[in-house]
């Protein structure tokens, strides 16, 4: 029993990463019906942002809540930032062009910010310092549960209901959904389209920067091609859950981390390798495409032509 | 317009801030005279195990330097070609090919994963270019053909060391196994330790796998956690190790991990921290050892790189200097000469130990354990195992002064 419950606190611990990231890429598909591919490297940046960030500011010395909550909030910002100028410049441009288009360019960006990343720190791993002191806690029989895991469940759910009092309670999420209902209605509305989808891009890269930087608590190694696998995983996470739909983000995140986790755990009992944990995902992305392309809260509409 | 500007301004920044704390980009030297030879080194300068390559060109700058100011070879100055392989296979073999054909380098040192070398060897096989692996331990690096040959001991001693070690002195009798399953190096550590281990009536209670993209490890550890092993042998590399130390003690997993010289690099402190306390390794040498050789070697490496000289920088730095030995006594670079003259290696003093090549190209050599101090950072000496039917530790320059090197030994 305990080490189920180990496993699927593992599991957890990955997935709300992949549910953070998972919002990014369901957010700005539900209004451009773009799947933003560099999404997953924003992830990457912002655990980059958080390291210098915590070495220059003198973070990494001694461990402290407010030298965290600094680098947390700094990286976001900066993550934001960068969130925004992509979307300025690479994808409003070609906006207006076929799908494939702009699936091309998200697919070149991402690559871009990989090798610049790789250019300008190389390939090198660096290790990412504790900011905050880590210990274990007991709960019961042999199932632990370190600090730094705490704090990645802790700040994932802060920050998704701070997503969800945006979407639902302020004039920019009201604005957010209508531009995702219509875009073009929308901005016969009188709604500055080109802000919102700015101020999403916004958003999203925050928050795949928080799940930098909790990653890098856990697993202080970072490196320039870390937001690879993790993003995919999470593009996944976005489609199981419906892309497009924000709980169903959370909730396709959680499972695919626990998913995997689980496999790790049990898959050789069935005849998994526990070396299968990345074909988890994808097995489940084929699965959800055949079976309920909508994915799980996602509705089964036809799309609007 | 002013937006537009604000923003260009505002990422120009960023990026610019960012290249600001960039460590210096390594160079290859690349200026020809008429009395050199050339001699190529090529490693993960960048990658995810780039302190290996770092360490193994300091060691070999650190050689060739010495070589030189001591008149060179023959009255050559060597002139080394360094190429980084991002500590990717077929990266690796790009880059030998491009030494071999465009720089024209009569001899290549490296790689020190055997993943890596593996991948390059053919390339110098087929071009008949001399190559020596300071620390590549995996058995088939050496098998690729007769221009290849390696300055350290093989897996399956490496493998069996610690099986002996966890079996004898640790008393364990069951033994989990947590390796990369990508990695050659890890492979043949598994195989062999798992060998010994059941040899010595040990029981081998689990064997996981972890990929170096796994985001992290506590699936694998938390079900070897449940079969409750007296140690945990983990044969991989230093990035992925220090995490996984670090999330066993998460897991509160206080047994031994035990591992290879996979880990000996000073990247391991800062990952794994205090995790790493009752953690030990097998490796070439020890930086503790009092014999004078050792110790000016580590002084000198120190002088020139201010750190502590790991063990790969040792075995780069015997690499460089038994290559130098096997030019002399070839009497010039002739291909076939100069690799009959490394094959026939003997009793070479260098930093590691006495370096004989045997037939098979691999130098038979002791090992020794090492426990990691996070304390101080630093890896203590424990024992010295030798290697069965060869030459016992006592004619082993290294590792002939402590009382404990001669109690463990057979």
């Amino acid at each position: 029993m305990d080490t189920f419950v180990q496993q699927l606190i593992n599991g957890l611990t990955i997935g709300s990463i992949y549910a953070l990231i998972a919002l990014g890429y369901t957010m700005v598909y539900g209004i451009l019906r773009l799947i933003n591919f560099a999404h997953g490297d924003i992830y990457m940046v912002g655990a980059y942002a958080g390291f210098i960030l915590a070495t220059s500011l003198g973070f990494a010395s001694e461990p402290s809540a407010f030298g965290f909550v600094v680098t947390l909030v700094g990286s976001m910002a900066i993550a934001a930032a960068i969130g925004m100028a992509i979307e300025r410049f690479a994808y409003r441009p070609v906006r207006k062009f076929s799908k494939m288009t702009t699936l091309i360019t998200a697919i070149g960006m991402s690559l871009l910010i990989e090798y610049l990343f790789v250019f300008i720190f190389s390939g090198t791993p660096r290790s990412f310092p504790q900011l905050l002191p880590n210990s274990n806690i007991t709960l019961f029989g042999n199932a632990t549960i370190s600090t730094s895991q705490i704090l990645i469940f802790a700040v994932s759910i802060l920050l998704m209901i701070l997503l969800q009092w945006i979407i639902f309670k302020t004039k920019i999420g009201k604005a957010m959904r209508a531009v995702s209902f219509n875009i073009n209605s929308a901005k016969l509305m009188g709604i500055n389209t080109d802000f919102v989808i700015a101020f999403t891009f916004a958003l999203g890269s925050a928050l795949a920067a928080a799940g930098g930087v909790l990653t890098a608590q856990y697993n202080p190694k970072i490196e320039p091609l870390m937001g690879i696998m993790t993003g995919l995983k999470a593009f996944v996470a976005a489609v199981l859950g419906g892309i497009g739909n924000i709980p169903g983000a959370v909730l396709g995140g959680l499972l695919i981390g626990a998913a995997e986790t689980l496999v790790v755990g049990y898959g050789s009992t069935i005849g998994i390798p526990s070396t299968y944990r990345d074909a988890v995902a994808f097995a489940i992305l084929i699965i959800v495409l055949l079976v309920r392309p909508a994915g799980l809260l996602g509705s089964n509409v036809q799309e609007k032509v | 317009m002013t937006r537009v500007l604000l923003t260009i301004t505002l990422v120009f920044s960023i990026f610019c801030s960012f290249a600001c704390v960039q460590k210096g980009a390594n160079t290859s030297t690349s200026t020809t005279t008429g009395d050199t030879i050339k001699v190529g080194v090529y490693g993960d300068l960048t990658g995810q195990t780039s302190s290996f390559g770092q360490s193994t060109k300091n060691g070999i700058e650190l050689a060739v330097e010495e070589i030189n100011a001591g008149g060179g070879v023959n009255g050559k100055k060597i002139q080394l070609v360094i190429e980084d392989d991002q500590g990717r296979p077929e990266q690796a073999k790009t880059v030998v090919s491009k030494l071999i054909s465009q720089d024209k380098v009569q001899a290549v040192l490296g790689e020190v994963a055997s993943t890596n070398s593996l991948a390059a060897a053919p390339v110098a096989q087929e071009a008949k270019i001399p190559m020596i692996t300071p620390s590549s331990t995996n058995p088939k690096v050496t098998e690729v053909g007769d221009y290849i040959s390696r300055v350290c001991f093989i897996d399956p001693f490496q493998g069996s060391v610690m099986a002996k070690f966890a079996a004898n002195t640790l008393k364990a009798k069951t033994a989990a196994i947590l390796g990369d399953v990508n990695s050659d190096y890890s492979k043949g550590l598994t195989q062999f330790f798992e060998e010994e281990f059941t040899k010595l009536g040990g029981k081998l209670v689990a064997k996981e796998a972890y990929t170096q993209t796994d985001p992290d490890f506590k699936g694998q550890l938390t079900k070897i956690r449940n079969l409750k092993p007296d140690v945990i042998y983990i044969p991989g590399y230093y990035g992925q190790v220090g995490i996984i130390a670090k999330q066993a003690r998460e897991l509160d997993m206080t047994m031994p991990l035990l591992g290879g010289d996979g880990w000996d690099s000073p990247e391991i402190w800062k990952l794994g921290g205090d995790s790493l306390k009752n953690t030990f390794i097998s490796n070439h040498y020890s930086a503790e050892n009092p014999a004078p050789e050792i110790q000016n070697f580590v002084k000198a490496y120190k002088a020139k790189f201010n750190v502590e000289p790991d063990s790969l920088a040792a075995l780069a730095y015997d690499a460089a200097k038994v290559l130098a030995d096997a030019i002399k006594r070839a009497g010039g670079t002739d291909s076939v000469k100069l690799k009959d003259a490394i094959n026939s290696t003997k009793d070479f003093a260098g930093v590691t130990g006495k370096i004989t090549i045997d037939k098979t190209r691999n130098a038979v050599k002791p090992a020794v354990v090492l426990e990691l101090d996070p304390a101080s950072s630093k890896l203590k000496f424990k024992e010295t195992i030798s290697p069965e039917g060869s030459a016992p530790a006592a004619n082993t320059g290294s590792n002939t002064n402590t009382a404990a090197a001669a109690n463990s030994n057979k």
